[in-house]
């Protein structure tokens, strides 16, 4: 079982541990008061890294070499100077590593994709999915730019990566970014002019997540439902109808090994963005989304309006553990599939990403 | 040489003493700076080396009019003041 998360707030970076009691505590370990947008776990072979929003002073980038300890700023990715197309960095919405030691990818907002090969001493745009044709499509959801969200990088073959926009549909490469293929063959878009409803490069995916032992499933919480490809993208299969209690949401979960299993946070669609009658739940299916159950033993009677943003859901490498963390600042863990829930704190800031740890 | 002056809150993030550069706009100013303190330039400018939208200038006590280029002229004992404005909850 996995022991330890990370927690990204509004207000700074939290450590999530589990004590040998069994409890489990959050503590503030860097950047207190500081927005902190997302957090990529060290590894053997790379640091612990925070991206940071301090508005007023740009986006920034922090690794750790100790554990969180000590930190120190690294460069960020910068977009190229173009009068006719001036973009600058206003966030880091996803980090993940690369196909080999010291690469990493950023997922941003603007709209834009990332990769570093020497650990976040330099970036470079990718330009084959920047200049996309169908990057054209794509516009702000959530925020007024479109950014990039889910970056996933296949665990057996770390060449292909599949990339998620909001709102910019679900972008695939086999060879390590060189060359990219729109995806989203059964995905819908409600909110668009029915001519348009089915337009690959105007989807909003909310979050995009990959079973990591069977890499052909993904899943995709949608602005309008949940979609699973067991075929690596080449069609997506529409699991809205027998989604409980609703298919809206932002955050999903796909278990470890199973490619049947997966976790969701449903919410009221789609204006309104909060719990069906202000009961918080945790919505799971197992058997690749035919039928759905709501858990919510541990979770708050109601009236709880916790919402959940896209990176606020983590499971761990056995598909036991999972991490539950609200705008609204509640931190919940399960031990047993999300049958039962925890309550860590009520009191933390918003949280904008959870992400278990070694 | 123009006397330059930074918010107190830059210093959560790195040092910024008041320094004395080169410089007759504050484009030029703002270059002599970041030559002697590089990881200064992402606070206060963009990746298009526009002003960051909360961040003020003001020269002689006057308030920058050019953000995109920051051609406002500094004259030869110029006093620039580096501010921002806090928001938020």
């Amino acid at each position: 079982m996995t022991r330890r998360a990370l927690v990204a707030t509004r207000k700074g970076l939290f450590r999530l541990t589990r004590e040998s009691s069994g409890r489990w505590t959050a503590a503030l370990i860097a950047f207190p008061g500081d927005p902190v947008s997302m957090v990529l776990p060290a590894t053997d072979d790379r640091p612990l890294f925070a991206a940071l929003n301090l508005g007023h002073f740009g986006t920034k980038l922090h690794r750790s070499g100790d554990d969180g300890a000590t930190w120190e700023e690294c460069a960020v990715p910068a977009y190229p100077k173009d009068p006719e197309n001036p973009k600058s960095l206003s966030q880091i919405w996803c980090l993940e590593g690369g196909s080999v030691s010291g690469a990493l990818w950023a997922g941003t907002i603007p709209g834009g994709l990332f990769r570093s090969g020497d650990g976040g001493n330099t970036w470079n745009l990718n330009r084959a999915l920047w200049e996309a044709p169908e990057r054209r499509d794509w516009f702000g959801g959530g925020y007024d730019d479109p950014g990039i969200h889910s970056v996933c990088v296949d665990p057996e073959n770390p060449r292909r990566v599949a990339v998620a926009v909001s709102c910019g549909g679900v972008w695939f490469s086999e060879n390590d970014g060189e060359t990219w293929t729109l995806k989203t063959r059964g995905m819908f878009a409600d909110y668009m002019p029915a001519a348009k409803r089915e337009e690959p490069g105007i989807q909003d995916p909310h979050r995009l997540v990959q079973c990591r032992t069977d890499s052909r499933v993904l899943w995709v919480q949608h602005h309008n439902g949940i979609f699973r490809s067991a075929d690596y993208g080449e069609t997506w299969d529409d699991l809205g109808p027998a989604a409980a209690p609703s298919a809206f949401g932002f955050a999903v979960a796909s278990h470890p090994r199973d490619p049947e299993t997966a976790w969701f946070i449903p919410a009221v669609k789609d204006s309104r963005r909060i719990p069906v009658d202000g009961r918080f739940v945790v919505s799971r299916t197992r058997d690749g989304g035919r039928t759905f159950e709501i858990l919510r033993e541990g979770l708050p009677e109601g009236p709880a309006y916790d919402l959940v943003f896209r990176h606020g859901l983590d499971v761990d490498e056995t598909g036991e553990t999972l991490v539950l963390g609200s705008s609204t600042g509640s931190l919940w863990v399960s031990e047993n599939g999300g049958e039962t829930w925890k309550l860590v704190s009520p009191h933390l800031p918003p949280i904008y990403a959870v992400r278990f740890d070694r | 040489m123009a006397q330059v002056h930074f918010t107190p809150h830059l210093r959560r993030f790195l040092s910024t003493p008041p320094t004395t550069v080169p410089g007759t706009t504050v484009s030029e100013v703002l270059e002599a700076v970041f030559a002697e303190n590089p990881r200064l330039a992402g606070y206060l400018v963009d990746d298009q080396g526009r002003l960051r939208k909360h961040v003020a200038v003001f020269v002689d006590g006057d308030l920058v009019r050019d953000r995109l280029a920051l051609s406002d002229p500094v004259g030869e004992t110029g006093e620039i003041y580096v501010m921002q404005a806090l928001s938020g909850g």
